[in-house]
């Protein structure tokens, strides 16, 4: 049994933005478990204001310096669907591959640089360098692949420039899609070696109750736009998410809260998996059984092995991809836009869970208001009670301060939060 | 360069690696992770300097830093006490980014009244901001590195004249030079507005090598001329609003921006 502790993690290190720790135990009673959230807005939803509609993806793709693809492209379906275009097939596949490649480089720039770090003992993967020096070359040649990738087919791998609405500005190189094919499957192996290198960390063994939220796969493992779901049982259509998100405001942060059939739900790698499990790649079943993962999951800490999972059903997407988009000559890359006035929606799976973007248009196709949902805000409040209930747990145990801070802190990289993002 | 016994040399001098330090104030911190999208060039550019504080990579680190690199702008009290303790502690303050060198998309908040935006995103609940600064507004700033995001190559050459002591040189051109060295097609002829004749170089022009005109996210270049640029926009049949969406976008035009607005002379 605990009696006394006091934990205060002011800018917490190895995420995006700036977030606080804060537990206090006394007496043996918990005092306080504070998730805070002291990011500053930026407001983008403001600045959107009167903006025409071609300014909306290039703007807020802005909003996040890892997941701009995402962004970029929950932006892009949120006009065209006001608009009521339907992008051409061509266009999917390459938006997926362009998504696809955005979550490989995002879980493997978590996995390895700001997660493992934890695992082993150090303040960051630097130390590695001279240590482990194939472990980090297989993490940046992962991550260069995926980048490199983003580079090809959407011009940039952060803040991307061919990706329009109507499609896009210019199509990929088709040898150079054939040549990224081949990396891919070369790019198995050292998935494999991450999956090892993972199962020789210990997860921390909790637990908590939570209502996870996705996109609904129909057919495949979704990704881009479709009907929303959850754990509990609760299916919105894509333009009902507000009553998937309810958000409200609470003091202990500047980025806003979510609930939906319980206090908190969760979005992310785990979150999909937990929803949509059956529609993995089976190779990437297969990682998920090393570890012991079905759904659903309770484990907050298993988001670790979800976005490893995640990097292997990507890669052999990808792939597929690739062979269906090389099968045609290339189509038309763009369609006219015809702006008009009305309101549209798009939901996104990103790396960190499902984003939406919501704007609505006047006749000259000028934004009148919008509306961003990240999918780290819907997490905060999870992260709370996670939180609440971690320190609850483990000081009972009579848990150093020293460990349960570094289990406190392990707890909110696992959610791999985008703070800035949540906040925008 | 070669290594012995841990020190770096060349023509066997030991080579100074400058300590460095990265912040980030409001931003996507996107510039930063362009640092750890280096992946080709990552550990070159590691043994250059000795990284002591880079929040988003690493835990500990130190205020023993002489070389600051700071993102993002300023837009809260607090970030304007954080920078100028940043300020006191660095020999040298890069601007890094186009948040922190004009306030880039940030700045598209100073449109409106902060009560209204406040509302617009919160509603009644309180919150605390300002009008947004790019960091010369507050403190002086050695040295700038444009973009949104930066670019890579351009980071690694500055910080490598930085590290040696040599002189740091700008392009005197703007990115149309860039653009018609790579041998595009003019985006003018297929519609697309562009900012590439005004904008100062140093991206290799890409956005337009990707037939995305240029929103000018790297500032004026030495000369521009915007007023004969907006002349040119105008005959090729531009909007006077697609004109100011673009000069306005990333702050580095803002005050044409505004004056277009309002109907000045430029």
């Amino acid at each position: 049994m605990k009696v006394n502790c006091d934990i205060n993690v002011h800018h917490l290190t190895r995420v995006e933005g700036h977030g606080n720790i804060k537990i206090s135990i006394q007496d043996g009673v918990l005092r306080e478990a504070t998730w805070e959230v002291v990011e500053t807005p930026r407001f983008f939803e403001a600045m959107l204001v009167g903006k025409k509609w071609d300014n909306a993806p290039w703007i807020c793709g802005r909003i996040c310096g890892i997941c701009s693809i995402g962004h970029t492209l929950a932006s892009i379906r949120a006009v065209e669907n006001a608009f009521a275009m339907v992008p051409s097939p061509q266009t999917v596949k390459l938006r997926v591959l362009l998504k696809h490649m955005e979550t490989l480089q995002s879980h493997i720039l978590h996995l390895y640089f700001l997660a493992a770090p934890d695992f082993l003992n150090i303040g960051s993967v630097f130390p590695l360098i001279s240590s482990s020096p194939e472990v980090v070359a297989r993490a940046a040649g992962l991550k260069k692949l995926a980048n490199d990738m983003c580079d090809c087919v959407g011009g940039r791998r952060l803040h991307p420039t061919t990706t329009v609405v109507g499609g896009f500005t210019m199509l990929p190189d088709r040898k150079r899609l054939a040549d990224f094919q081949r990396q891919l499957a070369d790019a198995v192996p050292g998935l494999l070696a991450t999956a090892e290198l993972f199962k020789t960390f210990t997860l921390p063994d909790f637990a908590r109750e939570t209502e996870f939220v996705s996109l609904k796969g129909e057919s495949d493992y979704p990704f881009i736009g479709g009907d929303l779901v959850s754990t509990d049982g609760v299916v919105k259509a894509e333009d009902e998410y507000r009553q998937m998100t309810n958000e409200y405001l609470v003091d202990q942060s500047t980025s806003k809260w979510s609930k939906l059939s319980r206090e908190a739900f969760s979005v992310g790698a785990l979150a999909r998996i937990n929803n949509n499990f059956k529609f993995l790649h089976p190779a990437a079943q297969e990682v998920a059984a090393m570890f012991g993962l079905a759904p659903v999951n309770h484990n907050p800490y298993m988001n670790n092995i979800a976005q490893l999972v995640e990097c292997v059903h990507v890669v052999y997407d990808s792939i597929q991809l690739i062979d269906e988009l090389l099968a045609t000559p290339w189509q038309e890359p763009r369609q006219q836009v015809t702006p008009k006035s009305g309101l549209g929606v798009a939901a996104v799976e990103v790396p960190r869970g499902i984003l939406y973007h919501c704007y609505e248009f006047n006749q000259t196709g000028q934004i009148v208001k919008c509306d961003c949902i990240i999918p780290t805000s819907q997490n905060h409040a999870n992260i709370q009670y996670d939180l609440t209930a971690l320190a609850g747990q483990f000081a009972a145990e009579g848990m150093r301060d020293r460990e349960l801070e570094l289990l406190a802190e392990m707890l909110v990289r696992a959610y791999d939060p985008c703070i800035s993002c949540s906040v925008h | 360069m070669t290594e012995t016994s841990g020190k770096k040399t060349f023509l066997g001098v030991p080579v100074y690696r400058p300590k460095v330090a990265f912040f980030e104030l409001s931003s996507c911190e996107g510039c930063q992770l362009q640092i750890l999208n280096n992946e080709g060039t990552l550990l070159d550019f590691l043994s250059l300097v000795e990284v002591v504080k880079f929040r988003e990579g690493m835990s500990g680190g130190s205020d023993d830093y002489e070389i600051a690199f700071v993102e993002g702008s300023v837009t809260r009290p607090d970030e304007e006490a954080r920078l100028k303790e940043i300020r006191k502690n660095a020999k040298i303050l890069v601007a890094f980014g186009s948040c922190a060198c004009f306030g880039g998309v940030n700045q598209l908040k100073n449109r409106f009244s902060l009560d209204w935006v406040k509302k617009e995103v919160y509603g009644d609940h309180p919150i605390e901001t300002a009008e947004v600064k790019p960091l010369e507004a507050v403190v002086p700033v050695d040295l700038r590195i444009y973009g949104c995001p930066v670019k890579k190559e351009e980071v690694e050459r500055i910080v490598t004249a930085l590290a040696i002591g040599s002189d740091i040189a700008y392009p005197k051109y703007p990115v149309c030079m860039e653009c018609k060295a790579n041998g595009n097609i003019c985006l003018f002829d297929v519609g697309e507005p562009c900012l590439g004749p005004i904008t100062q170089a140093g991206c290799d022009a890409w956005c337009p090598n990707s037939r995305a005109g240029c929103w000018g996210c790297r500032g004026p270049a030495v000369d521009s001329n915007v007023e004969q640029l907006i002349r040119i926009m105008e005959q090729y049949g531009f909007s006077k609003d697609t004109i100011i969406d673009r000069l306005e976008c990333f702050g580095g035009f803002a005050s044409y921006a505004g004056q277009l607005r309002s109907g000045q002379k430029i």
